[in-house]
């Protein structure tokens, strides 16, 4: 005997393979986009590879990168200048804003009062979404002319006041705000049971945070720094205008310098005379890549050592 | 005693690792002084959380070695009455208190700086939720001891292996000491609780209901250990289990919201309670 399934029942039938239906394209969808998201990646990656792909045979890369000398006319492409500039910004604008930003997020999240944390946070935010010009601008204006006059005199040097120094200060206060609010957003999910646990055992409010909340928020942390040297490193307009853009590898924090992204910014449409030269700056380009992508690897790998707690 | 013997005694000290089992009550040293008085009390305490009046007029003294129990229908204060005790409330926003609690001639509620620390390890606090420290299990232990000074690993192993075993959890983590501790079963956990608060050596050790995450056998030997302590410790314990009231306690404190409603030795409340809230409340463990 045959049995026809009744209308009621085909209609279920149909919602329930409907169901299963939207979770199989869901599913399929999402993969194909974080798909796409990789390929947009390495994409990237191997369309930069191509471009600087003319001066990699032109030049041996181990001679781009340790040659000092940029004479474009003379077919002279040296990047060592230009890695040391973006270098000696990024460590330094990252040594300057981390100690701060942690210690303001410490006090913020653990010592201060709840009316203070009111005001504090929605200009961290006002902060961090400001327009890096303007921190360019605040730079040229404030930290340039403070460096030229005083720091520099202080020391008995003289100096423009565009500088390693100027640009590491300009980075490090644009990395403060995002700094502190992730690192504050990482300590509030720290339970408040932790802190009590450890304060219970007669712990000080210092000690707390040192062996409790630092070290429960360690992963996150790593991240947040990550993140913030990955924009330092990409970071272009503030550099541009106060590291004084000259291409001599800077000797100290009072020499000028030209990190590459402030390179690739400057020089990006007038080398088109040059075949050789758009190459160039789509291998300083690649340099920028490679070396964020590096970087976050290699913190993934960090990452996973001290996930345990 | 001739030289040779004390001779082994002491080689055998320096060499053999010290075990110890629950039947030898606390062998470990004193490292920390005992303060010399060491009375708590509480007089006409009030505690306001953003005007919510939370403790009324709250006065009870806490006897020594004895197990003080803190029964009372959920929401009337016991974890705050405790929390207070250790001044842990200072972490909540909002908050007021008014009267006297005193430890020994101290006054706990005005206590400053690093009298507040010393409280806290006089007065260990068990969380009522069981919370391991991000760290080790060994670490856990030793957490209390290190951050009041005591470093060498010689003296923190003894420590740890001590109280470990002193709430019955050496011989299950022994082989994982220096591995995560949230790696541990919750009544693992409540037990890991337990030896950490105990390892600074409290005068007192109030407990939250440290036996709710447990099964009967568990919360059994936690109620033996209860027992044990109070030769040396004074132990609050809130509970909601009545049974385990009757079972343990000495002295019973019964609260119902924010007040104090009876207090007394624990056959004097549980065989003739005065109050009708309390029989009420009690008539649930009889009937
Ligand atoms: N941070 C806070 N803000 C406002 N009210 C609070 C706060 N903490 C506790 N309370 C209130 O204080 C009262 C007592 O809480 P408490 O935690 O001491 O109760 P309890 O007797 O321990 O209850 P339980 O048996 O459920 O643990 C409750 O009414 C609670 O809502
Ligand atoms: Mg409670």
């Amino acid at each position: 005997m045959i049995v026809f399934p009744t209308p009621v029942q085909t209609t279920l039938l149909f919602y329930m393979n409907y169901r299963y239906l939207k979770d199989k394209v869901a599913g399929h969808l999402m993969f194909v986009l974080s798909a796409l998201s990789l390929l947009l990646v390495v994409s990237m990656g191997v369309g930069l590879y191509l471009k600087s792909a003319p001066i990699l045979a032109d030049h041996s890369l181990w001679s781009l990168i340790s040659a000092s000398e940029w004479k474009p006319m003379k077919n002279e492409f040296g990047f060592f200048p230009f890695i040391m500039g973006t270098a000696w910004v990024t460590v330094l604008a990252v040594a300057f804003a981390l100690p701060i930003s942690l210690l303001m997020a410490v006090f913020l999240t653990e010592y201060s009062r709840p009316w203070l944390r009111r005001y504090v946070f929605p200009l961290l935010d006002i902060l961090a979404g400001l327009p890096s010009v303007i921190y360019g601008v605040w730079g040229t204006l404030l930290i340039v002319p403070w460096i030229s006059e005083f720091v520099a005199p202080s020391l008995s040097r003289s100096s423009s006041g565009y500088t390693v120094l100027a640009g590491g200060i300009v980075l490090g206060v644009m990395a403060i705000p995002l700094l502190v609010s992730l690192f504050i957003e990482l300590f509030s999910n720290v339970s408040q049971d932790f802190r009590e646990a450890a304060l219970a055992l007669g712990a000080t409010r210092w000690q707390t945070v040192k062996h409790i909340v630092l070290r429960k928020s360690l992963p996150g942390l790593i991240a947040a720094v990550v993140l913030a040297v990955s924009r330092t490193l990409g970071e272009t307009i503030a550099v541009l205008m106060v590291c004084g853009n000259l291409a001599v590898a800077p000797g100290g924090l009072l020499d000028a310098c030209y990190p590459i992204p402030a390179l690739i910014a400057n020089n990006y449409g007038e080398m088109l005379s040059l075949p050789l030269y758009e190459s160039a700056l789509m291998f300083a380009a690649f340099i920028l890549f490679f070396v964020v992508l590096v970087f976050n690897l290699f913190s993934r790998i960090v990452l996973r050592k001290v996930t345990q707690y | 005693m001739s030289i040779a013997t004390t001779f082994s005694w002491s080689l055998r000290h320096a060499f053999a690792r010290p075990t110890w089992t629950l039947t030898e009550p606390f062998a470990v040293e004193r490292k920390f002084p005992r303060p010399s008085d060491v009375r708590l009390a509480v007089d006409n305490l009030n505690l306001y959380i953003n005007d919510a009046h939370i403790l009324k007029n709250v006065s009870v003294s806490i006897p020594q070695n004895k197990i003080t129990c803190i029964i009372g229908p959920s929401g009337c204060g016991k974890s705050t009455l405790l929390r207070t005790l250790n001044r842990l409330v200072d972490t909540n926003e909002g908050i007021k208190i008014s009267g006297n609690v005193n430890f020994g001639t101290q006054d706990i509620i005005s206590a400053k700086g690093s009298d507040i620390t010393e409280i806290r390890r006089n007065i260990g606090l068990v969380p009522q939720r069981p919370c391991p420290l991000p760290m080790s299990i060994y670490d856990n232990v030793a957490y209390g001891c290190r951050i009041h000074g005591i470093r060498k690993k010689a003296k923190l192993d003894v420590i740890v292996r001590h109280y470990l075993e002193a709430v019955g959890l050496w011989e299950e983590v022994k082989s994982r000491l220096n591995a995560p501790a949230n790696g541990l079963s919750i009544g693992q956990q409540q037990r890991l609780c337990l030896a950490r608060s105990l390892a600074v050596e409290p005068s007192y050790l109030l407990a939250d209901e440290s036996t709710s995450a447990l099964d009967p056998i568990s919360s059994k030997k936690i109620e033996e250990l209860f027992v044990k302590l109070k030769e040396n410790y004074s132990i609050v314990m809130v509970t909601h289990t009545l049974r385990q009231a009757l079972r343990i306690a000495d002295y019973v404190i019964f609260m119902y919201l924010g007040e104090v409603i009876e207090q007394g030795p624990a056959n004097e409340v549980f065989n003739n309670p005065q109050h009708s809230l309390t029989k009420n409340y009690l008539s649930g463990a009889f009937s």
